[in-house]
């Protein structure tokens, strides 16, 4: 886990309280998307709308990686003709996608939620399944850097 | 007292749980049983050998020297998919880690309610709306998950694999989201092989016989009638196979729903997952995007082996190996002390940042019952498959 020096010291110095899933959203198909919904156990530390644009943010990336269009096409036909041997020199179109979601994620902790003494874990992590927020007591704020 | 630790670094795929065999430190996945996949890369690779050695220099001569050519490329690409397919991780779902099966389970609870001793509670199942369609999402009791839609748990890799198709022994793995395109191609290519293969041993076999008489032909040339016969029962199978999936990738159906009926047709239950258009679901399902894996098998983690003697090591803590593990753990004589000894959620969260793992590696064994205590104060519900009485027991027993 790439964690910031910030985030590994507010782990070991704090107590997680517990921890909230966001389950995978199924009503508009199979594509990977996550509830919006704002958990109600989160009400207490973080604003409603940012919780949500994160998700939201979440979701379009996701959405991005798993797009089918002219570009995934083109990838799979020249794949194909290679007898997908060229996946072993080049990254796919998804897994790109992946690397900036991860970026993401860690960009978000380290602006927003770890002052608010929140983790967000990477879903790729939890095998896409859900997005686990870990919720530290309270008295880890003020020695969070 | 105090135990020894002695932390070394492994990486996951030596941990994670279910019956998979791992080679090339993790860089290959397959099932256990691997015997029938070597008599599938014996027979192809015998048959062409033969071809080569026998029929190709003389064809090459006499018809055209690009027909073994064309024979060696479409050898190298059925080889190709055929290792794709057996090497690949198919789209293995990792298993709920003890938090989040917790939480699931306190959601379950509250959607059923109090549940009267000796009723049996009602099955575990999500109903999730998918293009107008109510699709009902069941609950593994093995993983520990809700299986998202089209998944399936593989009893042979013990894993649910996502848009399960069936396991192949012919391939020594399961067929999923993953790997499937591969696995088409791989039936595909060698339909064209097998039929290439057929037809110019029998051009081959006329040809000399025209010559020399067909008694000597077949003396000359012995390895012909060895693959003729390879072929001709290859060709049933494996085209029919391949017309098979031809037909599900047409209507965007798995295997598993075809044998299951799901989408059969009747009380009007229609494919939600089907665009309605043929072209359509064939570039989903075969020129889709690559979905990567999501199992972190070549990651490292620390591996703590204690060599223990007191009772309270924190080690029953969310690791990425569940509960199984802990009836196979020779090192810890304490395993089943009572739950109060067991760490709280913040011991638990704390020590997942470094993954311990209370035992070497266990999972390889043969899983034992999965009716082990949770190291959580939840009732035991983890009984295998749709036990409801043993569930009911077990609950009786923890409260």
């Amino acid at each position: 886990m790439a964690e910031t020096h910030s985030l590994q010291e507010l782990q070991q110095q704090a107590a997680v309280a517990s921890k909230v899933y966001v389950q995978r959203d199924y009503n508009s198909g199979k594509i990977c998307k996550f509830q919006t919904k704002f958990p109600s156990e989160l009400e207490s530390r973080v604003d409603k709308q940012q919780f949500e644009e994160t998700m939201q943010t979440l979701n379009n990336l996701y959405a991005e990686a798993e797009k089918i269009g002219g570009k995934s096409y083109l990838e799979g036909c020249l794949a194909c003709m290679t007898a997908y041997t060229i996946f072993l020199c080049m990254e796919t179109h998804y897994e790109k996608v992946l690397k900036k979601i991860a970026r993401f994620v860690k960009e978000q902790n380290e602006k927003i939620y770890a002052p608010l003494g929140l983790l967000l874990t990477d879903p790729i992590e939890r095998g896409l399944r859900v997005v686990e927020i870990t919720i530290f007591e309270d008295r880890s704020i003020g020695s969070g850097r | 007292m105090s135990a020894v630790m002695m932390t070394r670094k492994v990486r996951k795929w030596e941990k994670l749980p279910g019956k998979n065999t791992f080679c090339c430190d993790g860089r290959v996945m397959m099932a256990r049983q691997k015997g029938v996949f070597y008599l599938t890369l014996f027979l192809i690779v015998g048959t062409c050998s033969l071809f080569f050695a026998f029929e190709c220099p003389y064809l090459a001569i006499h018809l055209s020297p690009a027909i073994p050519v064309f024979a060696i490329l479409l050898f190298f690409f059925v080889m190709a998919m055929l290792l794709r397919t057996s090497f690949s991780d198919p789209g293995v779902l990792p298993r709920a880690l003890p938090e989040e099966a917790t939480f699931i389970e306190m959601e379950i609870e509250a959607t059923n309610g109090n549940v009267p001793a000796g009723q049996r509670p009602p099955p575990r199942i999500r109903n999730v709306q998918i293009n107008g369609q109510i699709v009902k999402l069941k609950y593994c009791y093995t993983c520990k998950i809700f299986r998202p839609p089209r998944a399936s748990h593989c009893s042979i890799c013990d894993n649910c694999v996502d848009r399960f198709d069936h396991h192949c022994p012919w391939v020594g793995n399961c067929v999923g989201k993953r790997n499937y395109r591969y696995f088409y191609l791989f039936t595909l290519s060698l339909s064209l092989l097998t039929i290439y293969i057929f037809t110019f041993n029998i051009v081959h076999v006329v040809m000399r016989s025209v010559n020399s008489g067909f008694v000597k032909t077949l003396q000359d040339t012995p390895g012909t009638v060895l693959e003729v016969l390879v072929c001709f029962f290859t060709l049933w199978s494996v085209v029919g196979l391949t017309g098979f999936h031809t037909y599900l990738i047409s209507l965007n159906q798995t295997t598993n729903e075809d044998i299951k009926g799901s989408w059969s047709g009747k009380n009007r239950v229609q494919n939600p997952y089907s665009h309605k258009n043929i072209i359509n679901n064939c570039c989903e399902v075969l020129c889709g995007p690559a979905y990567p894996s999501v199992l972190d098998r070549r990651g490292l983690m620390r591996d703590d082996l204690s060599v223990p003697t007191s009772a309270a090591e924190p080690a029953t803590n969310s690791n990425p190996v569940p509960q199984t593990t802990k009836t196979t753990a020779p090192l810890i004589p304490n395993e089943h002390t009572p739950d109060d000894a067991k760490p709280s959620m913040a011991d638990a969260a704390i020590a997942h940042a470094e993954k311990r793992s209370p035992s070497p590696r266990e999972d390889k064994l043969p899983t034992l019952p999965k009716s082990s205590p949770t190291p959580t104060k939840v009732p035991p519900l983890a009984s295998p498959e749709t036990d409801a009485e043993a569930s009911i027991i077990a609950k009786d027993k923890a409260l």
